[in-house]
């Protein structure tokens, strides 16, 4: 095996506008802070307080061998983006370097400068070519493209008609056809229909297995990292954690998911509700706050609220959702279970069965309503969780939608 | 030391901080086909968001030419050197001011209209630009089918000198491309400047010898009114077509700043092209 990428000592560092609102500089506030500074010089390093350096990659260095199949993960923010917009030239390090073999392809986005006008085929072409593929090249690939993305019958009309799913397939299918000796794919598996991702991670596994090229992956899916990759690198905060082989990377990132997804009410909005939820924490069975479980873990939810204006139609609700956030289930108590008659603050806890919830990742829903429908507060997607795998009836299907639940019921032959 | 530096030879591609990317010529050649491409989805989109379409780019030269010729020749009662009719002469400066215009204003928004693929996908940026100059260059071949057209009504024959044509259309496409380049890159860093754009173009209009000939200006002010690079293209575009006299002295001014201006924009998008990605 040879080495196909070295980075060494890489890093990016973004000026961030503390003052501006917008992202872009305007002429005119260069033009006027230019004209403060002629006009008032002593107090010119005022002007530079509302700049701050932020460092999304600090120091990185990694190699990667030709063939290996290399996720990245990392918390949102760990600097992943800008690994991968490093790596596709899109943008600059600041420092360090990088060094490739071969041609790269990166897929940071499907469908990137399809136009909603042209249609079908017209699209392949401009993708293709948007994509670094030429036209003769494109022209060989076309059949393939066409058949791999099940849209015969919809070539010549324009993707502005196409449903999502027609047109993921169809953005996806261009890309799998590059011939690049790596390839570079960010998150776009989270779309389309689970039968299209999966023969989607069939192609990938395939370029990579069968062909010996290189892919570099970014999820959140931990399952389809596992499944996909042979090695992983974990970022944090701009710099590498952990590098390693996939199975002991995912775990360590899913141990090292710390409290830190714990819903605390807005103190700005506090007066402006009577009755609110005031923070809602996730721990395990020893009091320990954290964000991820085993399946056979009991999972207990612990929260407060302000109840300032008393009724005992009050009720508390709390939803756990999948990631695509359907109700996986809803429960509803009446407030008079944990206080009698009188405003103050409310604290419970919820503990959920162990061995039900399938390896995944969820999150809650919690809101204070009364009988007649009127909702007091309501907080959604919070407190996301993961359920990982310690060997399940399933555990060789990680990765597939399942369902949200696994049951043991009774078989019988008969 | 030795070492090292075979090393790095064995690698395809070397990413580093303010690397003078040698590459880039080269990749400009391996993604001719978006040059095109490009071009083409423009112009494409373009006739099929429009019922108007390819007549707007038929009505407005020729509204403007109109309009022109009653001001300049019937009102300001200007003289035209040539033996031309005063229309087909205003025409002749129309083409390629009418070209060069449009090719600035869509090249100078060219980046910020495809910022999704500036963020997405590595491709040498050069090509939005220069593809939406080419894309302009359809425009100005429907409005040369009027002055075909014009031609004939009047039954004017042009002079031989017409063979030289594609040499000036090559200078307008130039001279467009190098300050679209410019102004494209300021319009990606100041965001503002896009309001600045139209006001350049309208100023443009009125110090281009466009509804007259630049023969009216005195000999005094030839030479600096030639810094306008459009007065060398729009003198060669009537000496080719209706043979009117040429000056060349100030045609050699016009070409160098053309050559100047291209090159500054070309240096200036280079250096600026790096952190598109980061500002846009």
């Amino acid at each position: 095996m040879s080495k196909i990428i070295e980075v060494r000592g890489l890093s990016k560092s973004y000026i961030i506008n503390h003052e501006g609102k917008e992202s872009y500089t305007a002429l005119r506030d260069v033009i006027a802070q230019k004209a403060k500074k002629i006009f008032s010089f002593p107090n010119w390093k005022s002007l530079n307080k509302t700049q701050e350096e932020f460092w999304a990659l600090k120091d990185i260095d990694f190699e990667i061998e030709q063939g290996d199949r290399v996720g990245i993960i990392g918390r949102n923010g760990a600097g992943k983006s800008t690994l991968l917009k490093i790596l596709s030239r899109i943008t600059e390090p600041t420092n360090g370097s990088i060094k490739i073999k071969g041609r790269i392809a990166s897929l940071l986005e499907v469908g990137t400068g399809f136009h909603p006008e042209l249609s079908g085929r017209e699209n392949i072409y401009l993708n293709g070519a948007i994509l670094g593929m030429s036209r003769a090249e494109i022209k060989k690939h076309f059949d393939a493209i066409v058949d791999f993305a099940e849209v015969e019958k919809f070539l010549d009309t324009p993707v502005k008609r196409y449903s999502s799913g027609m047109y993921v397939r169809l953005a996806f299918a261009v890309a799998a056809h590059l011939e690049p000796e790596i390839l570079i794919v960010d998150e776009v598996l989270a779309v389309g229909d689970a039968q299209f991702q999966k023969k989607c991670l069939g192609k990938m596994e395939d370029v990579s297995k069968n062909e010996g090229r290189t892919v570099l992956f970014v999820s959140h899916n931990m399952g389809v990292v596992s499944q996909l990759c042979t090695s992983a690198i974990l970022l944090n905060k701009g710099t590498i954690d952990y590098n390693g082989k996939v199975a002991s990377v995912v775990d360590k990132y899913l141990r090292n998911q710390s409290a830190t997804n714990d819903f605390n009410y807005n103190e700005v909005v506090n007066g402006i509700k009577p009755n609110f939820i005031e923070s809602i924490k996730i721990k395990n069975t020893e009091d320990q706050f954290v964000s991820s479980f085993s399946f056979d873990q009991q999972i207990v939810i612990e929260f407060t609220c302000q109840i300032n204006h008393y009724s005992p139609d009050l009720l508390i609700g709390i939803g756990m959702q999948d990631k695509s956030n359907s109700r996986v289930f809803t429960v509803v108590k009446e407030i008079d279970f944990f206080m009698d008659n009188k405003s103050g603050q409310l604290r419970g806890e919820l503990t959920l069965p162990q061995s039900l919830f399938a390896p995944n990742v969820y999150s809650f829903v919690f809101a204070l309503w009364t009988k007649m429908g009127v909702i007091h507060d309501v907080a959604e997607n919070v407190c996301v969780i993961s359920i990982h795998d310690n060997g399940t009836s399933l555990a060789a299907f990680e990765g597939a939608d399942y369902g949200s639940v696994i049951i043991n019921p009774t078989w019988k032959s008969c | 030391m030795k070492t090292t530096k075979s090393n790095n030879e064995d690698w395809d591609l070397v990413l580093e901080s303010g690397r003078a990317d040698k590459h880039y010529w080269k990749d400009l050649w391996r993604y001719r086909d978006l040059f095109y491409i490009l071009s083409w989805r423009d112009i494409k989109v373009r006739y099929k968001q429009t019922v108007l379409g390819a007549a707007w780019s038929i009505i407005r030269p020729l509204l403007t030419t109109i309009i022109f010729t009653i001001v300049f020749s019937k009102i300001a009662k200007l003289d035209n050197p040539g033996n031309a009719p005063y229309a087909l002469m205003v025409f002749a400066g129309m083409l390629p001011w009418q070209f060069f215009s449009n090719a600035l204003s869509e090249s100078s928004n060219s980046l910020i209209g495809n910022a999704n693929l500036i963020t997405k996908v590595y491709f040498p940026r050069l090509i939005i630009p220069a593809s939406s100059v080419i894309t302009s260059l359809l425009d100005f071949a429907i409005s040369f089918l009027i002055l075909i057209v014009m031609m004939f009504w009047y039954h004017y024959i042009p002079s031989w000198h017409i063979v030289f044509l594609p040499v000036f259309i090559i200078l307008a496409f130039l001279c467009a491309f190098g300050v679209g380049l410019y102004l494209t890159a300021v319009n990606v860093k100041y965001r503002d400047f896009r309001y600045i754009i139209p006001f350049i173009i309208q100023f443009g209009l009125y110090i281009t010898p466009v509804g007259f000939s630049s023969s009216v200006i005195g000999e005094k002010w030839k030479f600096l009114y030639a810094l306008n690079p459009m007065v060398g293209i729009i003198d060669g575009f009537r000496w080719c077509i209706l043979g009117d006299p040429m000056n060349w002295h100030s045609f050699i001014f016009s070409f160098v700043v053309i050559v100047i201006f291209l090159i500054i924009g070309i240096a200036y998008f280079r250096k600026m092209e790096k952190s598109f990605a980061d500002n846009i």
